[in-house]
């Protein structure tokens, strides 16, 4: 057997990419730590301010940390909403899908369907069809005597985002349980047969702990969307009524581009980065301590 | 605590079949016997794990009667028909520990807490599993996982048969005559009708008290280990029990006379019934073709192969290959020996089936 050579010049196959992210991703990122620490008087002039955009963000009783407050409990309600339906529906769909014949293919395209539409479009789509004048959706519920209109009512806007986005992504989460589902040999059911296993035991004991890999990948990439969720509030409900769907990237979207208000902007994206970023990784590390801790 | 009747069991994946060669299992009758180990052995492809589903239930013969007693359960589900069966790949319950692995088929179907736990630590302790009762299943090795499938399997007394699938193919060599030995122990303790499928015949024959070789979806033999090997009612059964297996010869059989590529040799039994227009073959064992120092069959040694406990001469007679057992002093290639062949193990077969004559 001859021995592999050890040779570090591979590293300069990855030069290319780690250019392109420097340029796309880390320049950028540092423009916005810089602005986050530095005041204007316009002109383009820049004074040094240390942490004060970072002290007024996180200090409810400014104006800016209240209204990053609103915006960041909001954000979570969404996604907590988004998630709670999302996961046990996909897992519920994805176990009613057909596993074999014709009918395989064509549900699986119907069912990705949704995800191939492009976000904005997606907005368009809902903000016609759930207009209380003109849109089926709409006219259709105002015409059986509710209260609905998305520009109008905090409730019916609420819950219109929440249903576009159940729409949009479920899919993603049917077609990532599917595959796990599709993945359990043939044999784990035969022998819960044999074990005299209820439905409910099957699911719980057999088809729940298989997925598990698959739904904390599942989990992760919602709460991540759904978190930064900006189209589709921002062509259907504008953020409003009032602020009701005003989340952060809307909020920060008028703060950095409406306001021009660079540093509070600055600090706040930072902020709710490094937000994304931990709870994805608390959750992550949580997720696969626990199961190492209960093998042992 | 029955015996399981199979009244012309036969079976067709997808279907309606149009000829024989469709079935994957050919009709088939036999009574399993209570108490008994049997092995099913075959190559693979040969419908033994199809005839293993069948009376498990997870597959549904499309001809036929299954009969557990008197009672027909050809079309009961599994999880009605108090039965276990052990796969080939370990299947364990990743969030259970060992122990609620083993309870498992207990426990849905409610038996009390106290016969459930009594009834887990003695199959624990029969595997071994003792030490392990309270860890999860998830991480152990292959082996033990195999085990704890072993175990859900033998755990309810009261079942009909304990159905295994190749069971010990995941399982290291040294491990598997221990486990093997502990299901045959296990078997003696419990009484209970075991069906053992394998495509290892040391497997199946140390195994089973009686053995089906299977080919090509048909039971060709149903014997003890020693009626396989001694007297093979099927040119398969004789080509695919032993190592190597039975030569066979084209010969023209008159009376208690063989003749085989121009050389004549005595048989055990006068046979007057041989059908003229179908082909006979004479088989005979290596175990029971010497080479001797007395007259016999002039025949050329081509090729010597050492198995350390027995040394086999590949030879030919005439123009015929023959295996044949040899003695440690026989050296040369070709050299010629003169090799006899016992009588009384030689056999005579018809369009592969074998001929029984009368006794001289």
């Amino acid at each position: 057997m001859t021995e592999k050579p050890l040779n570090n010049r591979a590293w300069f196959f990855v030069l290319p990419v780690l250019g392109f992210v420097l340029f796309s991703s880390i320049i950028p990122v540092m423009t916005v730590v810089n602005y986050s620490v530095q005041d204007t008087m316009g002109a383009n002039s820049f004074f040094w301010n240390g942490d004060q955009w970072f002290r007024d963000l996180l200090n409810p009783a400014t104006t800016i940390g209240a209204r990053f407050n609103d915006a960041l409990f909001r954000t979570l309600a969404f996604s907590l909403a988004c998630l709670a339906i999302e996961i046990p529906l996909g897992i519920a769909l994805a176990l009613c899908a057909p596993r074999k014949g014709w009918a395989v293919g064509i549900s699986l395209v119907v069912i990705a369907l949704p995800m191939l539409i492009p976000w904005n479009v997606v907005g368009t789509i809902w903000q016609i069809f759930t207009r209380a004048d003109i849109g089926l959706f709409g006219a259709t519920l105002v015409g059986t005597g509710l209260r609905y209109n998305v520009t109008q009512e905090p409730i019916s806007a609420w819950m219109t985002i929440v249903v576009i986005d159940v729409w949009h992504w479920t899919p993603l989460v049917i077609l990532l349980s599917y595959a796990g589902l599709r993945a359990i040999p043939d044999a784990y059911y035969q022998a819960a047969r044999i074990d005299g296993a209820s439905r409910w035991a099957v699911f719980s004991k057999i088809e729940l702990p298989k997925l598990q890999k698959v739904l904390v990948i599942a989990v992760l990439l919602r709460f991540m969307q759904t978190f930064m969720i900006y189209t589709e509030p921002f062509v259907v409900t504008g953020g409003g009524p009032g602020s009701a769907t005003t989340f952060l990237s809307i909020d920060l979207d008028k703060i950095a581009l409406g306001q021009v208000d660079l540093g509070n902007a600055a600090a706040m994206s930072l902020v709710y980065y490094l937000i994304t970023l931990t709870v994805c990784w608390i959750f992550f590390t949580v997720m696969t301590q626990l199961e190492r801790r209960r093998d042992v | 605590m029955t015996s399981i009747t199979l009244d012309r069991i036969a079976h067709a994946y997808g279907g309606k079949p149009r000829s024989e060669s469709d079935y994957q299992l050919k009709p088939f009758q036999h009574v399993w016997e209570q108490g008994l180990a049997y092995a099913l052995l075959g190559p693979s492809g040969c419908g033994k794990t199809t005839l293993l589903n069948i009376i498990s239930g997870l597959v549904i013969p499309s001809e036929g009667r299954l009969l557990f007693g008197d009672k027909d359960v050809t079309r009961l589900p599994t999880e009605q028909r108090n039965i276990a069966q052990v796969f080939q790949f370990p299947v364990i319950y990743d969030t259970m520990t060992v122990a609620e692995n083993l309870a498992f088929p207990l426990k849905n179907r409610r038996l009390p807490k106290p016969v459930i736990e009594a009834r887990v630590a003695e199959i624990a302790a029969m595997l071994d599993l003792t030490a392990d009762l309270g860890r999860r299943a998830r991480g152990l090795t292959a082996d033990a996982k195999q085990k704890i499938s072993l175990g859900r399997g033998l755990v309810r007394s009261d079942v009909s048969a304990v159905l295994f699938d190749e069971p010990l193919t995941v399982i290291d060599p040294a491990l598997k005559w221990e486990l093997r030995s502990k299901l045959k122990a296990v078997h003696r303790a419990l009484d209970l009708l075991m069906i053992y499928v394998t495509h290892d015949q040391i497997e199946a024959l140390t195994f089973a008290d009686k053995v089906v070789v299977m080919n090509d979806g048909r039971a060709v033999q149903i014997g003890t280990p020693a009626e396989l090997f001694y007297r093979p009612e099927h040119t398969f059964v004789g080509y695919f029990i032993g190592s190597p297996g039975m030569n066979f010869m084209p010969a023209a059989v008159k009376g208690d006379r063989a003749r085989v590529a121009g050389f004549e040799f005595g048989l055990g039994q006068v046979y007057d019934n041989v059908p003229a227009g179908q082909p006979v073959q004479v088989g005979v064992r290596p175990e029971f073709v010497s080479v001797t120092s007395g007259p016999g069959l002039p025949a050329q040694v081509r090729r010597v192969a050492d198995l350390g406990r027995k040394r086999l001469a590949y030879v030919s007679l005439g123009d015929h290959p023959l295996v044949v057992t040899i003695p440690r002093e026989v050296e040369g290639l070709g050299e010629v020996v003169a090799i006899s062949i016992d009588p009384a193990n030689t056999h005579v077969y018809v369009a592969d089936a074998r001929v029984q004559g009368r006794a001289p």
